[in-house]
């Protein structure tokens, strides 16, 4: 491959085309809309000691194959001083099969470890202190399932739900956008959503039971506009489906957290970042009425690496993975993920997981930038993007009100197509080198190794071996607990005010499975139609 | 199947290479990244390909049903989970036992260079990832077709 042109330019924009000044000046900064750290409107972030007061958690997505494999990857993280635990699930587990299933069976442990019922939960978090680290799940279309099973789990070994802390995901409108491990329809959706969020208020009062993610819509093409504007939609469509369902917003929205992945515009990303939380507060305050300061305050997790790492010269992703992780911190996150370098084609391996750790550790601990709160601040070039960022922001939220809400443009396709359009003209940049990436479309060399050192395979045997314990499990398991816990759940699905949680908390407690569940409520609700559009 | 179709309208020229040619691009398997998919259809549409895409969450069985009741020269699968292995012999077995082994099949995604040779052994033509440019995958398809 060659290529297009021997120097690339520095260009004068933004990925999501905001105009960079070349030289600002003060005449850009309005100290009255910036505010300070930890007040409103939060632009300097939610809290006034900054990462004074707490680091981020240092949270690496992990796992694969069987329970016991990813099991013993999280005591390798830990030991190596991670502080929280982010589990990756197969897809058979994301999207509501059994391993069993003809459909399930070629990706079982594939993409995260499988999950289907409680008893491999128990392996995955053996000699794990539930009580004392905090976990986050990346689970939506069956995230009242995973909540539920994880609530069972903490049961058997005698830790109190309340002191449980973590998340999950839970943000189904994006997965009908992008990430496509939806279940059933949008309403039920809805309902199961609330459902838990409201359960989770009460019993477990430390847990995020939703984290609005734009990161993968932005993955898939959005520009970091969008990525905002659709979040914050989807957080406000959930917010008015709380109200809904009575929930008390002053209670709930202490809970909602957000996740976004991080690109390679380093100042428009801390601006949208600022943006977005300064936003966040004020359509609360202003739309719903809003005063309690903890309701107000936009917390978010983010992804560093994604789709900007790339497989030739895969070294070079560790520099980009750096360059992200400190737009996070300038931009505020309470907890990041920072992607190995071979992740853009192959599970990570041990030595790459560790250095995305290890590139974490240096920037806490070694570089001192988080030492001081917001420490870009007052930056003239940060604060005009940032303004600008959020009145593009604001503008996005507009088009979708006024294309019918969020759950239209779900379901229409509408989105979905916008976002394919988006995704086709960032290629296109790309191959016209526009879009700049190292050792791809510039500076190449055709030799370039794609992959380096030791591969990562999972263990060919790892689907066999979960089979079997799912075998194990049904054939072992009190049947007439499972058929009874089973039943209720069907008839609470049935009814439409009913909280599924604690059925689906018995059902987890009697081994019923993830695939089990899920049937007993496509029986009642169906399955989600994907609008296919091109 | 709900499926979409699309052609290219006054696109004429040496920009279409693919004119005439019907290609299937498919999800096999539970795999949720659409975007490769549905920016590959959309630049061989504009390529001047009739293309039509299955959507999401597709068995091998629908999408060899569909290779043959669309009477496709091609199918491309867009795999990006790491079943590429099972999902394609699936594929090509499925089409095999339509006796459509003459709709040559493509493949898209995260396919490691160690795999490469045995989806070429299961008879398939081309293998394509992110990091290609849309001109090269679209002038690989041109020549493969004829």
């Amino acid at each position: 491959m060659s290529s297009p042109t021997p120097k690339p330019r520095l260009g004068t924009h933004t990925m999501a085309g905001l105009e960079v000044p070349l030289r600002a000046g003060p005449e850009l900064v309005d100290p009255g809309r910036i505010g300070e750290p930890g007040a409103m409107p939060f632009t300097r972030g939610i809290f006034a000691d900054g990462y004074q007061g707490r680091l981020w958690t240092i949270r690496q997505y992990s796992g694969f194959g069987t329970a016991e494999d990813t099991n013993a990857r999280y005591r390798f993280l830990l030991e190596q001083g991670q502080t929280g635990l982010s589990v990756a699930l197969d897809l058979p587990t994301q999207c509501g099969y059994d391993p069993v299933d003809p459909m399930a069976r070629p990706e079982v442990g594939k993409v995260g470890v499988s999950l289907s019922n409680l008893a491999e939960m128990e392996i995955l978090f053996d000699g794990i202190d539930l009580g004392a680290i905090s976990t986050s799940f990346t689970i939506n279309g069956t995230a009242a399932i995973i909540y539920a099973m994880y609530l069972a789990t903490a049961d058997k070994l005698g830790v109190p739900r309340e002191k449980l802390t973590g998340t999950i995901q839970n943000d189904i409108l994006k997965e009908y956008v992008a990430r496509g491990t939806w279940i059933f329809p949008v309403r039920p959706s809805m309902r199961l959503i609330a459902d838990s969020i409201l359960f989770a208020n009460q019993a477990t009062p430390r847990f995020n039971p939703i984290s609005i993610a734009g990161a993968h819509v932005r993955d898939a093409g959005a520009t970091a506009i969008e990525e905002m504007a659709y979040t914050l939609a989807n957080g406000l469509a959930y917010v008015d489906e709380l109200e809904r369902r009575g929930g008390d917003i002053a209670k709930f929205a202490r809970r909602l957290s957000f996740f976004f992945y991080v690109h390679q515009d380093f100042f428009e990303e801390i601006a949208k970042f600022r943006a977005g939380r300064r936003l966040w507060a004020k359509l609360l305050s202003e739309r719903y009425g809003v005063t309690d300061e903890k309701a107000l305050m936009f917390r978010f997790g983010v992804v560093c690496g994604g789709s900007s790492l790339v497989a030739p010269q895969p070294l070079n992703n560790i520099v980009r993975v750096t360059v992200e992780t400190m737009a996070a911190v300038f931009g505020g996150a309470q907890s990041i993920f920072t992607c190995a370098y071979d992740e853009a084609f192959q599970i990570p391996t041990e030595t790459s997981a560790e250095i995305a750790l290890r590139t974490q550790q240096i920037l806490a601990y070694e570089s001192g930038i988080g030492r001081s709160v917001d420490a870009l601040g007052g930056s003239y070039v940060v604060e005009h993007l940032t303004n600008q960022m959020e009145d593009g922001i604001a503008a996005v939220m507009q088009e979708i009100d006024d294309y019918g809400g969020v759950e239209k443009a779900i379901e229409d396709g509408w989105l979905q197509m916008r976002i394919a359009e988006r995704a086709l003209e960032r290629k296109q940049k790309v191959d016209r080198g526009d879009t700049v990436i190292v050792g791809q479309n510039f500076f190449a060399r055709d030799d370039s190794e794609r992959g380096v050192g030791e591969t990562f395979q999972v263990d060919p045997n790892a689907a066999a071996r979960v089979l079997e314990k799912y075998e194990r499990i049904r054939d072992t398991r009190d049947a007439a607990a499972a058929e009874r816990t089973l039943a209720a759940l069907g008839r609470a699905a049935a009814s439409d005010d009913e909280n599924l949680m604690p059925y689906l908390v018995d059902c987890c407690h009697a081994y019923v499975t993830v695939g089990e569940m899920v049937e007993r409520m496509k029986a009642q609700w169906g399955e989600f139609q994907e609008p296919v559009r091109l | 199947m709900n499926t979409s179709t699309a052609t290219a309208a006054g696109n004429g020229g040496t920009t279409t290479p693919l004119r005439g040619k019907r290609i299937l691009v498919a999800k096999p398997g539970l795999d949720g990244h659409d975007i490769g998919a549905k920016v590959v259809a959309l630049a061989l549409r504009n390529a001047g390909a009739e293309v039509i895409y299955t959507g999401l969450r597709k068995s091998p069985q629908q999408i060899a049903r569909v290779a043959v009741d669309e009477g496709v020269d091609a199918v491309g699968l867009s795999i990006l989970s790491g079943s590429h292995r099972e999902l394609v012999r699936q594929v090509v077995e499925c089409l095999r036992a339509e006796d459509a082994a003459d709709i040559a099949v493509f493949v898209g995604g995260t396919v490691p260079q160690e795999d490469h040779a045995d989806l070429a052994a299961l008879g398939v033509r081309g293998i394509y990832t992110s990091d290609q440019p849309l001109a090269e995958v679209i002038a690989a398809l041109a020549a493969a077709l004829g």
